[in-house]
């Protein structure tokens, strides 16, 4: 649905009469249009998967990398601009540095995603900075247990059971839906997340892409770090024969 | 730490504030630390004891720490500094970490990044007061290595700090041999550590001992070393 902005659109400082900030819808777009990026809650963590589009066959796999860890029990998989991305996850890992540096411990996760949500929202209010063309989902595992957070450009932030952001995420959320997450382990929630992004993976508009993932749980200690190689390969080969399975009929 | 700009006024006296956050004692001091290189790593010994100018005031202080996956610190000196270079290595191995990409700081790195600290630190005449020593391995490579207050740094295989270069070393010198076992290392250490505790006033009988390995780091629990005091000369001294 896009609706042109006549002249309400050329300032993030600017409202249009029906009470809509254009700017901020605009920069939603941009998030609109990158790689999927999912994030789930399981029963004892968070795994999250990214769906990187290759833009040039000449990159090395393992490069560019849209997951970032924030600190050692957080991380974030960006979608959207990623220099804009870079930016956000750079602040929060100065915010988490800093809490830790003052309190002494590690930051809760909702403070952390409070933080992040209320610098990109900054961005959205003076009409010198423009906001940020990225969405962020943040997990983490703190002493309340797994968490996971959505930061939009317009500075929302939410907390979900399941996220998604970029292309395909209305395929994506209704995947999601279908999944008994409080019962799954964060084991089986790779295999899931694997699944899902292959699905909605458009080979006709995009051509090649990489699976990231990463996840926080109690096999990893707490800690956020990538699905190890053979955990990821696995998924990969239940996501490939899923979808075969699915052509098939 | 910050970093006041000098005022001069005619007598050309510096900015007091700027003096007064400069380190000119050490408080609360820990003694001795002794290590050796060994067949699979390196081990590492030092007591539990924080004294406080003459009285020894903290009998609980482990003057050992692991750092990132690769090394080992051990800090003699005061405490409270070697507390605050524990929070800038945790800084460095929590962003090395969080690089994600397969490498991690190995000691040579560690070490040197500390060399760099306290050579800096004593440029500007506000030292860290203590004298580490930092061991490790990665990938096969042993290392053991320290630096002092001042900035000077070296590697060896065999370190010691305060006492320990004095009574531990000329020990070490004499019975240290490559590929030492572990039973053969501990028993070095625990000789030296004996006469550190017979002749250094501020060791205290309560010690641990720390083994890195490839594998792993492992600081062992504080245990007491058996002395012997029945010399006929203490019982009748005359």
């Amino acid at each position: 649905m896009s609706s042109i902005g006549t002249g309400y659109d050329l300032s993030v400082t600017t409202f249009s009469p029906d009470g809509r900030v254009f700017q901020i819808e605009y920069a939603s777009k941009a998030v609109d249009n990158s790689g999927t990026a999912v994030g789930i809650k399981c029963r004892d963590g968070i795994v999250m998967g990214v769906e990187k589009l290759i833009a040039s066959k000449m990159m090395l796999p393992g490069s560019n990398r849209r997951i970032h860890s924030v600190y050692r029990h957080a991380g974030m998989a960006v979608a959207g601009l990623a220099a804009d991305g870079r930016q956000i996850v750079a602040r929060a890992k100065s915010e988490a540095r800093s809490y830790e540096s003052v309190y002494g411990d590690a930051v809760p996760v909702k403070e952390l995603s409070e933080r992040v949500a209320s610098y990109v929202h900054l961005c959205t209010l003076y009409w010198w900075l423009r906001p940020f063309g990225c969405g962020v989902i943040l997990g983490g595992y703190d002493r309340d247990g797994p968490q996971l957070y959505m930061i939009e450009p317009s500075g929302i932030s939410y907390k979900y059971f399941g996220a998604a952001i970029g292309k395909g995420k209305q395929a994506a959320k209704t995947e999601i839906e279908k999944l008994k997450l409080s019962e799954m382990t964060c084991r089986e929630g790779v295999i899931e997340v694997a699944k899902i992004i292959y699905k909605l993976h458009d080979e006709a508009k995009d051509k090649a892409f990489e699976l990231e993932m990463s996840w926080i749980c109690e096999e990893s200690k707490r800690e956020h770090q990538k699905v190890p190689e053979d955990l990821l390969e696995e998924a990969k080969t239940a996501a490939k024969t899923a979808l075969e399975e699915m052509d098939a009929d | 730490m910050t970093f006041t700009i000098p005022i001069e006024n005619g007598n050309g006296v510096k900015n007091a504030e700027a003096d007064s956050q400069r380190t000119l004692y050490p408080y609360v001091t820990g003694t001795s630390v002794v290590a050796i290189k060994y067949k699979d790593g390196i081990l590492m010994a030092s007591d539990m004891g924080g004294s406080y100018g003459s009285t020894l005031r903290y009998k609980n202080i482990e003057r050992m720490k692991a750092i990132g996956k690769h090394s080992l610190l051990g800090a003699s000196g005061e405490i409270s500094d070697f507390q605050e270079i524990m929070r800038y290595l945790d800084e460095l191995i929590l962003n090395d970490n969080m690089w994600d990409d397969g490498n991690s700081l190995g000691p040579k790195e560690v070490h040197n990044y500390l060399t760099r600290v306290m050579y800096n630190r004593r440029n500007k005449f506000n030292p860290l007061w203590n004298t580490l020593v930092l061991g490790g391995v990665k990938n096969g490579h042993k290392y053991l290595g320290m630096v002092s207050m001042i900035g000077v740094s070296f590697e060896d295989n065999h370190v010691a700090t305060g006492f320990g270069n004095h009574l531990a070393r000329p020990i070490l010198r004499d019975e240290w041999r490559e590929d030492l076992s572990f039973e053969d290392g501990v028993k070095l250490l625990e000789k030296c550590m004996r006469v550190l505790l017979y002749r250094d006033r501020s060791a205290i009988n309560k010690l641990q001992i720390a083994n890195i390995t490839e594998e792993c780091v492992t600081v062992s629990e504080p245990y007491s070393l058996k002395t012997f005091w029945g010399f006929s000369a203490f019982t009748n001294p005359s």
